[in-house]
């Protein structure tokens, strides 16, 4: 009943406010007094709980699930390949992926210091399969708020084009 | 609880025992139905039905598609009528798909799908269905089954023999139910007997990319022309035509138009009459008529109004028209699988009149007419004549074929599907529709190559077949497998609108050139954003661009600011999914328009006009993710001359 009086208030203040076209300033949001009750843990979670979160864990031998079995990556970034890939990123990956922000999905920066390039490639590729089966796929999924990543329909050849872009990203 | 759920079981069980006891005789209640009906027409959860049906809606306007054999509705494709679920007509990009001449048309009677054919087969490209109020013609796409392309038909009136493909599809053919004054001129109505004229139009379809372009119109006498169908094998290059008020009444049609014996099937020798157009034959006369296209890479509608439109006296075009005597206002004008049979059906007579290609061939080649109408030669009826099918029914409208040497015909007073014998002209067998049936369809059954398996029979009343809904009941449709000597009833299903034909194909033949997406680096659509990095919102004067992106599950930008009153704000709202059937949808509050469903890879636009300060939410509204219901946005809407400046932004 409170908050509802809360809200009713909080709504008039703002419509109020608004007519007047001025910008408010008000106490933003509110907060919880109480302690957060400690989530119980499971005795076998224990070591589950010290793991860091999937988007910075490092597992560089785990190739993911999905078309890609083996990619080597030669040593020198190929400039032009890596263009190509930026133009797919912009139009398939921008509204999800942001180049060193975390988005609606982890930023690609780096990306090849903490995955393996078949598990990129996979993730890209088949993400529908890699969600269901793939641990850290399914990490990421709960770590993302539960945003399942969109399979864009590209191509074998723009995948990896895509990953080229991203060894351009420090 | 319990006491309830044992008189529900014992209920159960004292009806099981009564319909146990019932006699096998009380099955005829049920017209054909067999036992095991309901298995040959089950199809298991997860697989594909062999068919696709597409039945006309009627009055509804639009083309549904069903599944046979299960009935199962998949879709109903918008054609001539707004549809605010799929924002058609109501988005910018498909408003043009509904103008004419006599502007903005949000509705039309839509009566009869055709689809295009290859070499006399059906080759599962698009469907034609006529709009028969405004005349025009719809082409639906079926790589997309949505409706791509609508010609008007200037000179015409109740465009009803319509929309038949010839073998080739080389023509779509239009023909005028009522007769007007060519042109459209100030005159008095009891002038009409000869004075007044029968437009039948040939529409070009281009074998590329489908473009339909009006070739010619023929100007016949002033009958009402009322269905029509290609001749295919030899009789291919003809088109065939029935006519009823011959008499040339205007008024009280129920009695003046039924007093002459026979009316005609108009034989039309399309080839030859192109060829006298090729050579420069026919007047082109001044007209006024839109030309409407869906453009797959633009997402975009555009209408044309068209100027001209090329005329052909029949009587200056020798050999080309023939009059075929045909008894009792015909209604169905079908031609058999061979090309040989051109079946009139009296629908004031008891029976079918079966007239032979060959024979009419012989009769012109010996110059035996019996007198003309305004020139044009009619043909004996004895010398054209392939049989009589006695059929003991009553009010026969409509005939298809299975390719077995059999035809079906629909009786609309007895309430029937007749099944004879082409050739020997006796009746097979006989069922009951519930109740009045019009057209039926076997899928294939006006082409070279019938799929005679099942027959789909089309009612126009109901009464008491299904839970009643007030006065207005649903229309249905029958089907009835036909793969044996007797055709039995299998299925009742509840049809969209009013089912005046359909057109059915394996569905083998369509379903894998069903496309998925639309490709975002095809994507032309001069607002498209294609890419995150491109939304923006643009003000120019009082007209505001939002250039948003959506995919699961955001809006880019999902906050906008500087939005004043008296504006008028267009969303062109691009879906950058290129999943299948991850469609998004988007709808403002207060926007006095529909949703917009946009498909993978599409852009549309809807306008809006806030005309009240505040903040004002949009969001998704089609399902697309657990994360749907945060598909939502603000617009903050301030006072008109309020100097916010434009701002928009997505997680900021």
């Amino acid at each position: 009943m409170k908050i509802v009086l809360k809200v009713i208030t909080l709504f008039f203040s703002i419509v109020i406010i608004s007519c007047g076209g001025k910008e408010e300033k008000k106490k933003e949001g509110f907060s919880v007094d109480r302690q957060k009750t400690p989530t119980e843990k499971p005795a076998e979670t224990t070591s589950t709980a010290d793991v860091a979160p999937a988007s910075t864990r490092i597992d560089l031998s785990n190739k993911g699930v999905g078309p890609i079995t083996s990619l080597t990556l030669p040593a020198e970034i190929d400039e032009a390949l890596a263009k190509k890939g930026e133009e797919t990123y912009n139009q398939m990956c921008l509204a999800c992926h942001r180049v060193g922000k975390k988005f609606i999905g982890p930023a690609p920066n780096n990306i090849l210091e903490r995955r393996s390039p078949e598990w990129v490639m996979n993730m890209i590729l088949n993400p529908e399969g890699m969600v269901k089966e793939d641990p850290l796929a399914k990490d990421l999924l709960t770590e993302f708020n539960g945003a399942p990543m969109a399979n864009q329909g590209l191509t074998e050849e723009q995948a990896r084009s895509v990953l080229e872009f991203f060894r351009t990203l420090k | 609880m319990k006491k309830y759920s044992s008189l529900i079981l014992g209920a159960l069980g004292l009806a099981a025992l009564m319909s146990g006891c019932q006699p096998k005789s009380k099955t005829t209640g049920n017209g054909a139905l067999t036992s095991n009906a309901a298995e040959r027409v089950y199809v298991n959860p997860g697989e594909h039905d062999e068919f696709y049906a597409f039945i006309s809606g009627g009055f509804s306007g639009q083309m549904s598609v069903y599944g046979l054999p299960s009935g199962r509705l998949f879709k109903v494709i918008p054609v001539f009528s707004q549809d605010a679920e799929k924002a058609w007509g109501y988005n910018e990009e498909t408003k043009p798909m509904l103008n004419t001449s006599h502007g903005f048309v949000p509705w039309d009677d839509a009566h009869h799908p055709d689809i295009s054919q290859t070499n006399g087969e059906l080759d599962g490209r698009y469907v034609f269905i006529n709009g028969n109020n405004t005349p025009r013609i719809a082409k639906v796409d079926l790589s997309v089954f949505e409706t791509t392309e609508i010609i008007e038909i200037p000179n015409s009136a109740g465009n009803h023999s319509s929309s038949f493909v010839t073998e080739n599809t080389e023509y779509v053919v239009a023909g005028t139910r009522f007769s007007v004054p060519v042109p459209q001129r100030d005159m008095p109505i009891s002038e009409y007997k000869g004075n007044f004229k029968g437009a039948l139009s040939f529409i070009s379809v281009d074998p590329e990319d489908g473009g339909m372009d009006i070739k010619f119109q023929l100007l016949m006498p002033g009958f009402d022309y009322d269905l029509s169908h290609p001749g295919r094998g030899a009789s291919h290059g003809w088109f065939f035509f029935t006519t009823y008020n011959t008499e040339e009444a205007n008024t009280l049609m129920e009695v003046n138009a039924s007093q002459n014996d026979k009316d005609f099937i108009a034989a039309v020798n399309w080839k030859k009459i192109e060829e006298y157009v090729n050579n420069g034959g026919g007047k082109k006369m001044p007209a006024n008529y839109a030309h409407n296209v869906y453009n797959e890479e633009t997402h975009t509608a555009t209408s044309t109004m068209k100027k001209e439109v090329l005329v052909v006296d029949p009587t200056e075009v020798p050999g080309a028209v023939y009059f075929l005597p045909t008894p009792k206002s015909p209604h169905g004008c079908d031609v058999d699988p061979t090309g040989e049979y051109i079946v009139g059906n009296g629908k004031l007579s008891a029976d079918l009149t079966v007239h032979s290609f060959t024979k009419m061939l012989a009769a012109i080649e010996s110059e035996k007419f019996d007198g003309d109408a305004y020139g044009i030669p009619i043909l004996k009826f004895e010398d054209v004549l392939a049989g009589t099918v006695k059929s003991g029914g009553l009010g026969p409208l409509h005939t298809e074929f299975d390719g077995n040497g059999n035809a079906y015909t629909t009786f609309f007073i007895s309430s029937e599907v007749v099944k004879w014998n082409v050739g020997t002209w006796e009746v097979i067998d006989r069922q009951p529709c519930y109740y009045s049936v019009g057209h039926l369809m076997i899928p294939g059954g006006n082409s070279r190559k019938p799929f005679g398996k099942y027959v789909v029979a089309m009612n126009k009343i109901t009464k008491d077949r299904y839970l009643p809904t007030g006065p207005e009941v649903t229309q249905s449709a029958q089907l009835y497998d036909i793969s044996g000597e007797k055709m039995e009833l299998l299925l009742d299903f509840p049809t969209v609108g009013e089912p005046h034909y359909a057109a059915g194909i394996a569905a083998d033949i369509v379903k894998e050139r069903s496309k998925k997406i639309y490709e975002l680096s095809k994507n032309k659509h001069k607002y498209a954003t294609t890419s995150d990095a491109d939304v923006r919102v643009e003000r120019n004067g009082k007209e505001v661009h939002v250039y948003m992106s959506m995919i699961r599950s955001h809006f880019n930008p999902d906050n906008i600011e500087g939005i004043k009153v008296g504006d008028k704000v267009y969303f062109h709202v691009t879906n950058l999914e290129q999943d299948y059937d991850v469609p998004h949808g988007v709808s403002m509050i207060g926007a006095n328009t529909s949703e917009l469903l946009i498909m993978p890879g599409q852009t549309e636009t809807f306008v809006w006009e806030p005309k009240q300060v505040g903040v004002w939410p949009f969001y998704c509204t089609d399902f697309c993710s657990a994360l749907h219901q945060e598909m939502q946005g603000y617009v903050r809407v301030s006072p008109a001359g309020s100097n916010i400046d434009l701002k928009w932004s997505l997680g900021e």
